[in-house]
């Protein structure tokens, strides 16, 4: 894929619905719906874009940190990982102005959590109860991924695509598959790519049980948490028995998978999708007929279509605010071509209508999954990639949205790459979201668009 | 249409019990049945802090307390405050970001307080080893008694570990 050069004016007036941003040693890189954009940096700065696209400021602020790179006339100064460190390995208690008023005040949250999950600093202004601003301070997870994957073969780089977020390592890895596929100009044996859609789908559905009975059990619902976190676990060791580990880590590589699916492991794939079918309608009424635990979700943590598309959202986010939008389907990746994926759609924007669409999304991935191991081809399960040069970009929507890679071989080696989570587009969204609700109610919110920590760290 | 599932749910027969490994489960309780005199009591609380994980240890940490993992029927459970943990457990890499984090919590934990690494990354860097954005794994900001490897560590894996610490400081 080339990059269409820009000056720097039309670098900063160029309209189109952001979705990345990105630097490399001589050059700042802008992907849009309508294609991938550069500019030369100057002096290490680049025009800010996030004064037109307020999904671009994260962006920067990585940018800044991970290369050094001067986004200029930004208007955000706080970092995104790079945050004040004391020689003496202290840190700081840090400075994030409080919403202003009488009776406002601030009460912070993290980096430590109290659930098992991972870590981030939130600092909410609040009066009385409800939440008048949030501010999220991120980058605790830096782990500096990005720069342990250059000068890698993508076969060598491949552990570190599947270790950007552990919740979507399938999703990654086959983002990252796809982009070195485009740089290199290969294609997979058919057979790879149905059983990476099989395995795809499979992680969907193992992440919208386990959070939508989270989203109950935050409400105080445990019956709901207790059963969907049961189809989790049935799924988890499904995926074990066909792929031989249970988030199937490292399954997806450059070039196909990176082993054929176990012999027993159909059947116990469809074992599991079947008793999740089974009790799926019963659950669902029981999720839409109590009144209390409704009454905690409609409503809650609002993100309007306005503000969806203004981010670009992706995933149950976006398509819970009448965006209908789907990496599947546009720009569409083998083999969802053939399989008429049909995607769900409400215009409620709150954590019920995200909770919804993820209910619809079980049935579609568990349709999916029966077809392609009902028709699975025979033959190679990979190919190995040619030691080539190119640039590539590849998507593959995860159970949160669309995760792109941009990829640059040389020789077959990595020269630089840029990962771009979902998250860094909606952890904007958690913190409008936050705001039109009480502060007891953000454990549902951020658990209804579960943005990944460490996927945004990088 | 509650009640109709509700009396579905009466009338209809149970389902078989699933174990995640049956023979796991089984060895996993009689060794800690044999331990009667425990010195630790039945009761031992896990603060857990992830310092730089990629989520994947979270989400076999969380396994572990489903229904069919079910870690509370061995007397250990989570703790949302390090003020009531026995156990410090730590996932992910050594970030820079969160040392002072994880020292401000152990510095919160009273003593005596075990501390365990779960996951390759906590053990030693895992796959990010060398990386200059961190300082190596969990043993470069804390001292750690025990380290349960594996990416991730399975829910059964991270069981036995657990248990393993509390047999060896039993007898």
């Amino acid at each position: 894929m080339i990059p269409t050069v820009l000056s720097a004016q039309n670098w900063q007036t160029h309209q189109g619905e952001f979705i990345a941003l990105w630097t490399d040693a001589t050059k700042a890189y802008a992907l849009y719906n309508n294609g991938l954009f550069t500019t030369n940096l100057t002096d290490g700065t680049y025009p800010a874009l996030s004064p037109d696209h307020p999904g671009a400021a994260w962006f920067e602020k990585l940018s800044t940190d991970l290369n050094g790179h001067k986004p200029d006339g930004i208007t955000h100064k706080s970092t995104a990982i790079e945050h004040f460190i004391a020689p003496n390995g202290t840190t700081p208690w840090p400075d994030m102005p409080p919403a202003l008023g009488e009776g406002v005040h601030q009460m912070a949250v993290g980096p430590i959590h109290a659930g098992i999950i991972e870590p981030g600093h939130f600092r909410f202004s609040i009066i009385g109860e409800k939440v008048l601003k949030l501010e999220a301070r991120l980058g605790y997870s830096h782990k500096g991924t990005l720069a342990l994957m250059r000068g890698k073969s993508p076969r060598n780089a491949a552990r570190f695509a599947a270790r950007i977020s552990g919740d979507a390592t399938v999703a990654h890895s086959l983002a990252f598959a796809h982009a070195t596929e485009a740089a290199l100009e290969i294609t997979p044996p058919p057979r790879a790519i149905q059983l990476r859609a099989v395995m795809a789908e499979l992680e969907r559905m193992a992440n919208h049980t386990s959070d939508i009975g989270a989203i109950a059990g935050d409400a105080g619902f445990a019956f709901l948490d207790a059963r969907f976190a049961w189809h989790r676990e049935s799924l988890c060791a499904a995926a074990s028995a066909a792929f031989g580990h249970r988030l199937m880590m490292d399954m997806v590589i450059p070039g196909g998978i990176a082993a054929d699916i176990k012999t027993p492991g159909p059947d116990v794939i469809l074992g599991a999708i079947s008793a999740l079918d089974a009790e799926l309608p019963s659950l669902t009424r029981v999720f839409e007929d109590y009144a209390s635990l409704q009454d905690r979700l409609i409503g809650t943590g609002h993100i309007s279509a306005h503000l969806a598309n203004r981010y670009a959202a992706g995933g149950f986010v976006a398509r819970a605010a009448g965006r209908k939008v789907d990496a599947r389907s546009n720009p569409g990746y083998a083999p969802y071509d053939v399989l008429e994926l049909s995607v769900p759609m409400e215009t409620e924007g709150d954590v019920a209508a995200r909770v919804r669409i993820r209910l619809a999304e079980l049935g579609e991935s568990a349709r999916i999954i029966r077809t392609l191991l009902s028709s699975l081809q025979d033959g190679a399960i990979a190919i190995a990639p040619p030691s080539g040069s190119g640039m590539g970009i590849g998507v593959a929507e995860s159970f949160r949205g669309p995760a792109w890679h941009w990829i640059n071989i040389e020789s077959g080696q990595i020269t630089d790459i840029f990962i771009a989570d979902p998250s860094t587009l909606h952890w904007p969204l958690v913190e409008h979201a936050a705001c039109t609700s009480i502060i007891a109610d953000f454990p549902l919110i951020n658990k209804s668009i579960n943005a990944s920590y460490s996927g945004v760290d990088l | 249409m509650v009640w109709m599932t509700l009396a579905q749910h009466l009338l209809s027969k149970p389902r078989p019990p699933r174990r995640a490994s049956q023979a796991t489960a089984a060895a996993l309780a009689e060794r800690f049945t044999n331990l009667s005199a425990v010195k630790l009591g039945r009761s031992l609380a896990i603060r857990h802090v992830a310092i730089g994980s990629c989520n994947g240890c979270e989400l076999e940490l969380r396994a572990t307390q489903n229904m069919i993992h079910d870690l509370t029927q061995y007397g250990l459970s989570f703790t949302p405050s390090p003020r009531h943990a026995d156990i410090l457990l730590i996932t992910g890499v050594a970030a820079r970001n969160m040392a002072e984090a994880l020292r401000q919590a152990r510095a919160a934990t009273p003593d005596p307080v075990f501390t365990i690494a779960v996951g390759d990354c906590a053990v030693d860097g895992g796959v990010f080893k060398g990386s200059p954005a961190i300082t190596g794994g969990a043993d470069s900001i804390l001292p750690i008694d025990l380290m349960i490897s594996g990416c991730p560590p399975t829910p059964s894996q991270i069981i036995e570990g657990l248990l393993s610490l509390i047999e060896a400081h039993a007898g």
